[in-house]
């Protein structure tokens, strides 16, 4: 198996990329139309890898489950990307953005990709706009930026509430041109199931036309997965209801290493829960806490006749409501990074002031902001996202003030990587949220944007390169071969395993009972019994799914039961791994809290004597995992606690 | 609250369809759409029944995936919203609520309430882009764009690509999604130098997957989710005739 060689390069951080990319090696223009790239997922990273590989000049094959790559949930990041282009004039610099996302990911990200990333962060916006991404303007006619969590400049483009959607049609755009001139083939609705590794190498993968159901086999010299993150292993996230954590699982399974999967990042600002029937948790915008202010009453009595009906929030007086974001952090104040402001929220809710029907929310109140501003302008800033709420929720939040509650959003964790984005299987790339590799225990606001593009327009396309120029003496292969011959015929296996099993309970079950278990023992607070506890509560729910699970219909028709089936057994054994690695980390940090671990004020408490490391897990068996440690090393910067006060 | 629920029940693209009616009982008003459809799956699939298909994915209104005609209307009762975003709060106790697919000759029905919309793919693919490669772009802020434009072209780039438009349409038009891309390019200063070839192509190609044409009846922006304006069409039917005449 392969050693952890993260391959840094060599010299001072501000000039590794630089440097890198004057020395790695290039294939020329006639060997690149001999070798193709197999992309699986068109989100940012994997539609910008995409259409950049394409246009250089490579074969590339990419697959999404979705019917048209437009529809990846990148598409539903609502508040902006984030770029050192310093605009406002406040102060910003690379190296800030840089040290920024360093202290936001509570040093525990790797210094040298976070440089890369916030040293092409201005190129992204760059080529948006080259684009016709209509980001919002000032009445010059250049770019406008706004606040968010984490930073005290203002480095944040956006379109909108819709920053996500205009960057992937964007990407979708290039990648559409691409499909027209041919270098580019697309595979809608189809599944990947299976890596295929040809001595060692990644050389394919195993799909399924989940519209006949038939697997497929696809040859490529490289594999690039960019399949986003596995947030709904807690059933109820704002991740889209297809995402899911097969892909990654499958290569975990083949030997890519899982990094750091307990850092999940637990979103301050959702629409609570409200009813065991719920499918999903609809996030709203982090950049409304440029202008919506945090509260909950400051007596309990205020909070307890609000959970009963009895009291409004706007009948609530002034001096009886607790800013606790601006009491606890006067420095960030409502923009404290994410991980923060959640459990500073969870606190006052257990504490006995949250409010709503189920005493699981917080006030997010624009009051201040619209009589300062007025309401054209709070209506221009995030109308759409007013819009949103007031069409789930059925109340005006000009009127009342929004009512929120954290939810899983992210995970930080991912595939392990290296500098050049490959797995430790060789061959085998993992890009975006997929990979592990720049947000450390917590991401900041704006940034998966900018790292989804970083990795596909401005990374990969090269690093890829460096791995491709050593095989341009292979010729393709057919999938006759008998390594694809196998690998399909695991992947039946599977299938057919899943169809057999004929029990009485739906798939939905299984996803919402592990779902409440990571949530209760998995989520914003973790402690060791807890964690135990939940190990051996998946162990017996993911035998009790392989026992009773039914699966209507059959394996060579459309059956969404059946696919989902299909992710939700691959949920059922990363839950285990991400409670396990939560319980590895004796420290709290970023988004992992565990609750024997926390300073007096109740802020994480992290080890860096013991726990500076990236956990990077291999796949020994099934519940059996081996743990390999990638030490960081910060030359650049100095570790310190983590303060917003 | 209780329903009956009429589904257009189809196996595939070549077999013949049918409504399958169904009853469902104490659903909350809080309920989503999406979520009523996945309380029926639930008690099918007890019951030994094959579940309802339909396409969804991020269920916040944004990805464009779900397409459900529902009562006559795209998308359902409520303005402004998709299905997924539509509330059981709009339906009363004891209503009969018809659901069917989206129908148009250019979306075959692939199973249930599931359609094929790749023709919107195809329609981008002839040009509803810049074409720009990754690298060696200028500056940002050196292509200035006045906020006027900027905001017209954002409100045209809202379009989610869902095809609501196109069931709402009695001729099966694709104008509005196609003017909203062109749209967005044809006021931005980046959309300049392709504009002519971008519109004349695109055009070519929604007329050639079987799209019919616009007898501006509006039914596509009454129904439009994200509000995309006709002024879009206008501004494409422009557009077209100066790239054709000049």
């Amino acid at each position: 198996m392969a050693e952890l060689n993260s391959k840094i390069p060599k010299g001072p951080l501000t000039s590794k990329w630089t440097h890198y990319k004057d020395h790695q090696n290039l294939v020329n223009p006639s060997n690149k139309r001999k070798l193709d790239i197999i992309i699986v997922g068109t989100g940012l990273a994997g539609s910008a890898a995409a259409a950049s590989l394409g246009e250089m000049g490579f074969n590339v094959k990419i697959f999404c489950y979705q019917d048209s790559p437009r529809r990846a949930h990148s598409i539903a990041a609502q508040g902006g990307i984030n770029a050192a282009k310093n605009y406002p004039n406040d102060g910003d610099s690379i190296y800030r953005l840089f040290y920024d996302t360093i202290k936001g990911g509570d040093y525990r990200a790797r210094e040298s990709n976070v440089y890369r990333l916030a040293e092409v962060s201005n190129n992204i916006i760059d080529q948006c706009v080259a684009q016709g991404v209509p980001f919002a303007r000032e009445y010059g006619g250049s770019l406008e930026n706004r606040s968010f969590g984490g930073a005290q400049v203002s480095r944040t483009f956006f379109a909108r509430g819709q920053t996500g959607q205009q960057l992937l049609l964007g990407a979708y755009g290039a990648l559409s041109r691409q499909i027209k001139l041919g270098t580019v083939k697309l595979y809608e609705r189809h599944e990947m199931m299976d890596v295929v590794l040809v001595d060692g190498k990644a050389r394919g993968i195993i799909a399924r036309d989940l519209i006949t159901g038939k697997l497929e086999r696809h040859f490529g010299h490289a594999v690039v997965v960019a399949t986003g993150g596995y947030g709904n292993v807690f059933y109820l996230s704002t991740n889209a209801m297809g995402s899911n954590t097969s892909a990654i699982w499958q290569i975990f399974k083949k030997g890519a290493y899982l990094a750091n999967p307990c850092f999940t990042q637990i979103h301050p600002t959702c629409i609570p829960v409200h009813g065991d029937y719920q499918s999903k948790l609809t996030l709203m915008s982090e950049s409304l806490r440029n202008d919506g202010r945090i509260w909950v009453p400051k007596r309990k009595e205020d909070a307890e006749a609000h959970r009963n009906g009895k009291l409004k929030a706007n009948d609530i007086a002034e001096e009886n409501r607790d800013y606790f974001l601006e009491r606890r952090y006067p420095a960030f104040g409502n923009l404290v990074p994410r991980d923060v402001a959640s459990r500073a929220a969870k606190e006052r809710c257990d504490a006995g002031f949250g409010v709503g029907s189920t005493g699981l929310a917080v006030f997010l109140d624009f009051r201040e902001s619209i009589a300062r501003l007025g309401k054209h302008v709070i209506e221009e800033r995030y109308g759409n996202l007013f819009q949103m709420y007031e069409k789930i929720v059925d109340e005006n939040p000009y009127v009342n003030p929004m009512m929120i509650y954290p939810a899983v959003h992210y995970t930080m964790g991912g595939t392990w990587v290296d500098y050049e984005l490959q797995t430790s299987v060789t061959g085998l790339f993992a890009a975006g949220e997929a990979n592990f590799s720049d947000h450390g225990a917590n991401r900041l606001g704006a940034s998966a944007l900018m790292q989804g593009l970083a990795d596909g327009y401005f990374v990969l396309p090269y690093t890829i390169q460096n791995y491709l120029a050593g095989e341009i003496r292979v010729a393709r292969m057919s999938t006759d071969k008998a390594e694809f011959a196998e690998a399909e015929k695991a992947v039946q296996t599977r299938l057919e395993k899943l169809m057999g099993v004929k029990g009485t309970k739906s798939v939905d079950h299984f996803h919402k009972e592990l779902g409440k278990i990571m949530w209760e023992y998995v989520g914003m607070a973790r402690n060791e019994a807890g964690l135990k506890m939940a190990i051996d509560l998946i162990r017996k729910l993911r035998a009790e799914f392989w026992k009773d699970v039914k699966i209507p219909g059959t394996i060579n028709e459309l059956n969404v039961e059946l696919e989902k089936a299909n992710r939700v057994a691959d949920f059922l054994e990363l839950g285990e791994l991400l409670a396990f690695d939560a319980l590895d980390r004796n420290e709290s940090c970023g988004g992992h809290f565990r609750e024997e671990y926390q300073t007096e004020e109740g802020e994480c408490k992290r080890n860096d004597d013991d726990y500076k490391y990236v956990a990077a897990w291999e796949y020994i068996s099934e519940g059996q995992f081996k743990l390999h440690k990638e030490d960081l090393a910060y030359e650049e910067i100095e570790v310190k606690q983590r303060v917003y006060k | 609250m209780d329903l009956i629920l009429k589904i257009w029940r189809q196996k595939d693209a070549k077999s013949t369809g049918k409504f399958v009616t169904y009853s469902l009982k104490n659903i909350s008003p809080n309920c989503s759409f999406l979520e009523m459809l996945d309380i029926l799956n639930e008690q099918l699939i007890q019951k030994n029944e094959e579940p309802v298909v339909f396409d969804h994915d991020c269920r916040e209104g944004i990805c464009g995936m779900c397409s459900l005609y529902i009562n006559g209307r795209p998308h359902g009762p409520d303005d402004a919203v998709t299905a997924c975003q539509l509330h059981m709060r709009k339906f009363k106790d004891g209503d009969t609520i018809v659901i069917e697919p989206w129908r148009a000759r250019p979306f075959p029905v692939i199973r249930d309430l599931m359609v094929d919309r790749s023709a919107f793919d195809k329609i981008i693919q002839e040009g509803g882009y810049v074409s720009v490669n990754t690298g060696g772009a200028a500056e940002a802020n050196n292509i200035l764009v006045g906020k006027e434009n900027s905001e017209l072209a954002m409100d045209a780039a809202a379009c989610i690509g869902c095809g609501a438009c196109v069931a709402a349409c009695k001729n099966a038009s694709a104008m509005l999604f196609v003017s909203a891309k062109v749209s967005q390019f044809a006021l931005l200063p980046q959309g300049q130098v392709e504009a002519k070839q971008r519109v004349k192509k695109m055009v070519k190609m929604m007329d050639e997957l079987g799209f019919g044409n616009c007898t501006n009846t509006y039914a596509c922006e009454a129904e439009c989710p994200k509000l995309i304006s006709r002024s879009n069409i206008a501004r494409m039917n422009r557009e077209f005739m100066c790239a054709k005449v000049i």
